[in-house]
């Protein structure tokens, strides 16, 4: 089993046509049971055309009245992106995934507010999706470096997911999903969302956690990990070594005000009993030990 | 992207917000012209520089006469200006803005930011103005108040009136706070601010309620619809080398170690850094040359590092995803060639194409240390910086 997505998913792809949706779409495909998931496309424009034999619809409703399509990934460019999201979100889908990255705050924090009481899910934006190894990977990670197995990984940056499963994979450990949530402050699921579903998968045995400088969802994830996790989650956080006031790359990734530092982020998860560690090549080991 | 407090006026009164009358100015001449203009008795000679605390550090003046408004002037322009927010190599000050003064009565706080924990944007407002609202916020957060706006209706009266009320705003005056703080709202969301500060926010002895200072950032995500903002951005208030950065669409920050980073992923450059501090090295900066770099955005960015006068050593850290490791080490090699390399260079690089990426930086000739793993790397790249 895997969270939130499996190789019977079947997904929409919204911005399918544009220069990084096919060269994702094409990688998604190739990958596990890509082909069978990966079933329409949106774009207004080419409504009744096809990319590498995905039939290209004119919405996402009407994408997924003809597919049965639950799930949608958006390339769309940053200017239109929200308004995509919205889109699916209109639409009644299940979860959608954004790997739009620079989407203006203004824009996601009405369509944040839009998407109170309505059931579908928001995985980013400015995220690098997430994978189900050996079944499905919707998103913008190398597949290859991935290997199916009972350990959960859930990350704000993309390129520390790989590092993780990339480390998890020297000690010959499997993932059963890995989630990258997105460096965004105003944004979908957060580490304590996917955590609480990690919890209640009875195919993952324990999490690496890995958070970044800036606002408060590690704690906030840490606290209920006290409170409700029975299963072992190991942490770590980057940014020790960031100045305050500096935006580290990540819209999210800045030390305001003095709060929101690595420093005090892994002070609380430390008391709320997550193994922690300051050294980012350690992670692999650091799980491999608490099994 | 930040501006500067005149500018943030400027926006203000286009929203119906009041703000003292105020003349930006360049020179000594200019600044007593202005206060001429302005009329009345008393000045504010205030230096704009990117930076708060400028009181502090003597960078604001009331000027009774003329005469002391050209010396305030003289003083101000062209002095370094060291504050808590500017470092201790402070900020050269270029420009001033001489306003007409005010008849304090009391001095408060408003703001506005995004906060993620609710989504929305939160407004802050305290009676204790002037104060750093950090210290507020540890000695007495009963006294910040907050209001969660909702995007669709935007600050509502109740809303605003509740605020004006809770910080002290006296009846009489509680209209205008209102309004000023609808206006500063409107402010902020159309011009996609992602943070505002009035502080002080002043009572003025007649009831008025006036913003005597203002800072604005703004979503560097949304520029691209207000080309109106873009063109108050002042370079010399940015490090040379994230604007020339910047230009290659490379997100750089300049810290004050000796050891050049180049990563992909904002994520892996933080924890580059962490893992080089870790191992007892100093970073000299932040630098994410993202999931799309090609050799000419390596070489630029080789460039830039090696223009710090400091550097003694660099560190390639690449996770190949889609970004394909033969790619990252041809660019390295072209780029250190370019650059005539002097420095050693560890190199650590993992994912897709590892093992060509890995042969092209073996027969380049060059003296490129490799590294396996993060910690391998960082051990490395510490121990050549110090010559090890």
């Amino acid at each position: 089993m895997s969270i939130l997505i499996n190789k019977d998913t079947r997904v929409i792809t919204q911005g399918i046509t544009g220069k990084t949706g096919q060269f994702h779409t094409q990688m998604c495909q190739q990958y596990a049971n890509g082909r069978e998931c990966f079933v329409a496309g949106v774009n207004p424009k080419k409504a009744g055309e096809k990319f590498s034999d995905i039939p290209i619809y004119g919405t996402v409703k009407e994408a997924k009245e003809q597919t049965g399509a639950t799930v949608s990934v958006i390339y769309v460019p940053p200017p239109f992106a929200a308004a995509a999201i919205d889109e699916a979100v209109d639409a009644g889908l299940d979860l959608v995934i954004c790997i739009t990255e620079g989407i203006p705050v203004r824009d996601m924090i009405r369509t944040r507010a839009r998407m109170e009481g309505r059931k579908t899910l928001l995985l980013g934006p400015n995220c690098p999706g997430l994978i189900t190894p050996d079944e499905i990977k919707i998103g913008i990670m190398p597949g290859h470096i991935h290997k199916k197995g009972r350990i959960g990984v859930v990350s704000r940056s993309g390129t520390l997911t790989y590092e993780a499963a990339g480390q998890l994979a020297e000690y010959g450990i499997g993932q059963s999903t890995v989630v990258g949530i997105g460096g965004d402050p105003v944004s979908g699921l957060k580490h304590v969302d996917v955590l609480r579903m990690f919890n209640d998968d009875p195919d993952t045995d324990a999490v690496i956690m890995v958070g970044e400088i800036g606002g408060d969802a590690e704690e906030t994830c840490a606290r209920w990990i006290k409170d409700n996790m029975t299963k072992p989650v190991v942490g770590f956080i980057a940014g020790v070594t960031a100045p305050p006031g500096k935006r580290m790359g990540h819209a999210g990734a800045i030390i305001s005000g003095g709060k929101g530092t690595a420093d005090e982020k892994l002070a609380v998860m430390e008391d709320c009993g997550i193994r922690v560690t300051r050294n980012p090549a350690d992670m692999g080991r650091l799980l491999k030990s608490v099994l | 992207m930040n501006i500067h407090e005149y500018q943030g006026k400027d926006i203000l009164r286009r929203y119906g917000v009041a703000t003292p009358r105020g003349i930006p100015c360049f020179s000594s001449d200019e600044a007593v012209a202005a206060a001429e203009q302005l009329g009345g008795k008393v000045w504010v000679v205030k230096a704009q520089i990117h930076a708060g605390g400028r009181g502090k550090g003597g960078g604001v003046k009331v000027a009774k006469s003329l005469a002391e408004v050209a010396e305030y002037a003289s003083t101000i322009l062209g002095m370094t200006l060291v504050t808590h927010q500017t470092g201790p190599e402070g900020r050269l000050v270029k420009r001033l803005l001489i306003e007409e003064g005010a008849d304090i009565s009391k001095e408060l706080y408003v703001g506005m930011v995004v906060d993620r924990g609710s989504q929305r944007v939160a407004l802050m407002a305290s009676s204790e103005g002037g104060m750093d609202i950090e210290e507020v916020a540890a000695h007495a957060p009963e006294k910040i108040h907050k209001v969660f706006i909702n995007p669709f209706t935007g600050l509502t009266d109740a809303e605003a009136d509740d605020i004006a009320r809770k910080i002290g705003i006296p009846d009489a005056s509680v209209a205008q706070a209102r309004a000023f703080m609808q206006g500063l709202y409107k402010a902020f969301d159309e011009c996609d601010a992602s943070l505002a500060e009035i502080n002080p926010l002043v009572l003025t002895g007649d009831g008025r309620v006036v913003a005597l200072d203002a800072k604005f950032n703004f979503d560097s995500n949304a520029l691209f619809r207000h080309s109106e903002i873009v063109e108050m951005r002042d370079l010399d208030e940015e490090d040379p080398a994230e604007i020339e950065a910047s230009k290659f669409d490379l997100a750089y920050i300049s810290l004050d170690g000796d050891i050049g980073c180049l990563v992909n992923g904002a994520g892996l450059a933080m924890a580059t850094m962490d893992v080089i501090k870790l191992y007892g090295g100093s970073p000299a900066n932040f630098l994410d040359v993202g999931g799309g770099a090609t050799t000419e955005k390596v070489t630029e960015a080789f460039k830039i590092m090696l223009k710090n006068p400091d550097l003694k050593a660099i560190l390639v850290n690449s996770f190949g995803g889609i970004m394909k490791c033969d790619v990252i080490a041809a660019g390295v090699v072209e780029a250190a060639r370019q650059v005539d390399l002097k420095v050693p260079l560890v190199v650590r690089m993992k994912g897709t194409n590892e093992d060509l990426g890995k042969k092209i930086l073996a027969e380049s000739g060059l003296p490129i240390i490799a590294a396996n793993n993060m910690a391998e790397a960082a051990q490395k790249v510490v121990a050549a910086a110090q010559g090890r």
